[in-house]
């Protein structure tokens, strides 16, 4: 296997408050490879945004990246001085948020904006660059490219806004788009465009794509792999298949107990009792134990590490000591 | 775009035709005018004669109706204390005050903007601090305490600047002019300050409000997520969205800037408009009272309206729902 686009071990992200530091990612570790997407899916507070801003190199004081490496294309980036991961930023790796509309800045032309954008990391002129703009938003599906470069970001839908504020993230040919609930904010029936067109740049310009959402339907129409977090960790990655049909861990298997089927047996979806805990509040042992209908006393001690099963890999004490094909 | 401009015209002329009648209504609750402008001795029938002369028996909507028929073409009638005309005594001093005024606001706008982004932006540094605190005092301090602390220590202690008057004037046309002299812009420096503090203060304060607002908007973190440079995003992204709302606050306080220059004129008898009204209203001269009140009217209203055309420009939200709404 070639060496991963992205590389993320043990990251640990830590917010100070005036109640002592709280820790918002623990040890987190994943891989992204070239052309691949890899779904992150969790509740809200889970860590999943935080794991992307950290990435990018955007998390804002009080926050900091506390311990841990993140490695893009073979180069640590996670202590970079500012101004080289500032070079990085829209250069190597791609952003996309959630909400389109507050985006982009208001006051400018949407072509000024990627002309900008492109000029601060490619050294091209200013007709080339707008040449440029015009490609690129052509290629994110915007009609009538060339007129619609001159409009204002008003002037433009929702889902053209993303399309726009798209456009700008792969302007610099990115290694990596990190995307940050990027259909949340959409209507459903542009939900699926968006997602498709993310897919197929990331498919076309071989783009490692990071996509966060809560949305498991996005997921699993446009991962290659998944990773569920719950409470600053990763409870199971794996592919997401796999993940999908045989959920290992005792949250995700809820998790995806409670997507609805079209095919429609008529049985309740089922519910995780409980709600996720506080980052003040972290339970001792497994952060899932006091939710989980199979929690041991091991559960109450110790922190489960992350442990391959398969083409999975799963944070449960209930995998610790049963042979592979049992597990499931 | 005309068409809001037309209506935003139209609504400036209600609100001057208010202020007339309210001008006009001062020389009705200030005593007989004709006691004014004659002696103890005067008959009766010479009274009368007068009043005729000058119109006062007429119907009040008649006497109205010339009086802002006169308004309209700058005839504010004549001064009961300098038997001039009242047009002629406020061109002559406007330029005074248009100049003080000017430069208050430009200094106003220079050091507020530039103080204010500098303490958005190095938030927790001494400086920012320091110039938080130059802000509470131009706000706090009365402007005639200010102007007389700048005489005390510039002119009485230090002798560096003029303590009154305007200088050296050089004439262009009717227009009077100390920005060519020397001492027409050291005796300029003190009211400027003076009459411009209280403004620096407020562009200073909303100037570091909004920024620290904008700076946390999306489309920031989102120019930062695009690698762009710090430079650019503050002063390319982060500046121009703040200036929106300050160049309303800035536009509408040139209007009491004019206002405000009262005080100023009268610390250092700066030959204006303001000080014009003070002697005015000393006097009971009503014509100058009167005109100065449309005169300020005028001014405030023009500003508004320059201000909201301009605003169209600088947000191209508000263009396009301009020229939808019509």
């Amino acid at each position: 296997m070639t060496e991963p686009v992205l590389s993320v071990r043990n990251l640990e992200v830590e917010f100070a408050s005036r109640r002592g530091t709280l820790r918002a990612i623990d040890g987190v570790s994943f891989d992204i490879a070239k052309g691949e997407v890899l779904g992150v899916v969790g509740e809200s507070g889970a860590g999943k945004s935080v794991t992307g801003l950290s990435v990018i190199g955007l998390i804002d004081p009080p926050g900091r990246i506390a311990g841990g490496e993140i490695h893009l294309g073979g180069l640590r980036i996670d202590n970079l001085p500012p101004e080289e991961m500032r070079r990085v930023r829209g250069k190597r790796i791609g952003m996309i948020f959630q909400d389109p509309l507050t985006s982009l800045n208001p006051l400018y032309k949407v072509g000024d904006q990627i002309v900008e954008t492109i000029r601060t990391h490619l050294n091209l002129s200013e007709q080339a660059a707008r040449r440029r703009a015009i490609e690129l938003l052509a290629e994110v599906g915007i009609p009538a490219p060339d007129k619609r470069i001159d409009g204002y970001p008003h002037e433009f839908s929702g889902g053209m806004r993303q399309r726009v504020v798209i456009a700008l993230a792969i302007c610099a040919e990115p290694e990596l788009i990190i995307a940050d609930e990027p259909t949340t904010a959409l209507d459903v029936s542009v939900q699926a465009q968006i997602i498709s067109l993310i897919k197929r740049l990331g498919r076309d310009h071989g783009t490692a794509v990071m996509l966060v959402t809560h949305d498991m339907g996005v997921i699993a129409e446009t991962s290659d792999r998944v990773a569920v977090m719950y409470a600053g960790r990763i409870a199971e990655i794996g592919p997401v298949q796999d993940v999908v049909q045989h959920p290992l861990h005792p949250y995700a298997k809820g998790l995806m107990g409670a997507i609805p089927t079209l095919a429609g047996e008529d049985k309740r979806l089922v519910q995780i009792p409980g709600s996720m805990p506080r980052l003040s509040a972290i339970p001792r042992g497994c952060s899932f134990n006091p939710r989980c209908a199979f929690a041991f006393d091991r559960c109450r001690i110790e922190r489960p590490e992350p442990q391959p099963r398969g083409t999975q890999s799963v944070a449960c004490h209930l995998y610790d000591d049963v042979p592979a094909e049992s597990a499931a | 775009m005309l068409a809001f401009t037309l209506r935003r015209a139209i609504q400036a002329i209600g609100v001057m035709i208010a202020v007339g009648v309210i001008a006009f209504s001062m020389f009705r609750f200030a005593g007989d005018p004709v006691n004014q402008m004659v002696g103890m001795d005067t008959s009766g029938a010479e009274r009368a004669a007068i009043r005729k002369s000058l119109g006062l028996d007429d119907p009040v909507i008649v006497q109205f109706g010339r009086y802002v028929g006169n308004a309209a073409q700058f005839k504010f009638g004549v001064s009961y204390q300098f038997r001039l005309p009242v047009s002629r005594l406020l061109m002559e001093r406007m330029p005074a005050t248009l100049e003080l005024a000017i430069c208050a606001t430009i200094f106003a706008m220079v050091s507020g903007i530039l103080m204010g982004v500098y303490s958005a932006l190095r938030r927790d540094t001494w400086l920012a601090h320091f110039f938080q605190a130059v802000s509470l005092i131009g706000i706090s301090l009365p402007t005639f305490l200010i102007g007389i602390l700048l005489i005390y220590l510039f002119s009485v202690t230090l002798g560096w600047l003029p303590s009154f008057g305007r200088g050296e004037v050089v004439h262009i046309g009717w227009w009077t002019t100390g920005l060519l002299t020397l001492s027409g812009l050291k005796a300029l420096i003190m009211p400027s300050i003076t009459l411009g503090l209280f403004q620096m203060t407020l562009i200073m304060r909303l100037v570091r409000a909004e920024m620290l607002e904008v700076m946390r908007t999306d489309y920031i973190r989102f120019a930062r997520a695009r690698g762009l440079t710090t430079r650019a995003i503050h002063f390319g992204h982060a500046l121009r969205n703040t200036l929106v709302p300050v160049i309303t606050v800035a536009g509408l306080q040139f209007g009491s800037v004019i206002a405000f220059a009262i005080i100023t004129e009268t610390v250092f008898q700066w030959p204006g408009m303001g000080l014009l009204f003070v002697q005015a209203v000393q006097n009971v001269d009503i014509p100058i009272m009167a005109a100065y009140l449309m005169m300020v009217s005028l001014i405030f209203v023009t500003i508004n309206l320059v201000v909201d055309i301009l605003y169209t420009i600088v947000d191209p939200r508000l263009r396009s729902t301009v020229s939808r709404a019509h």
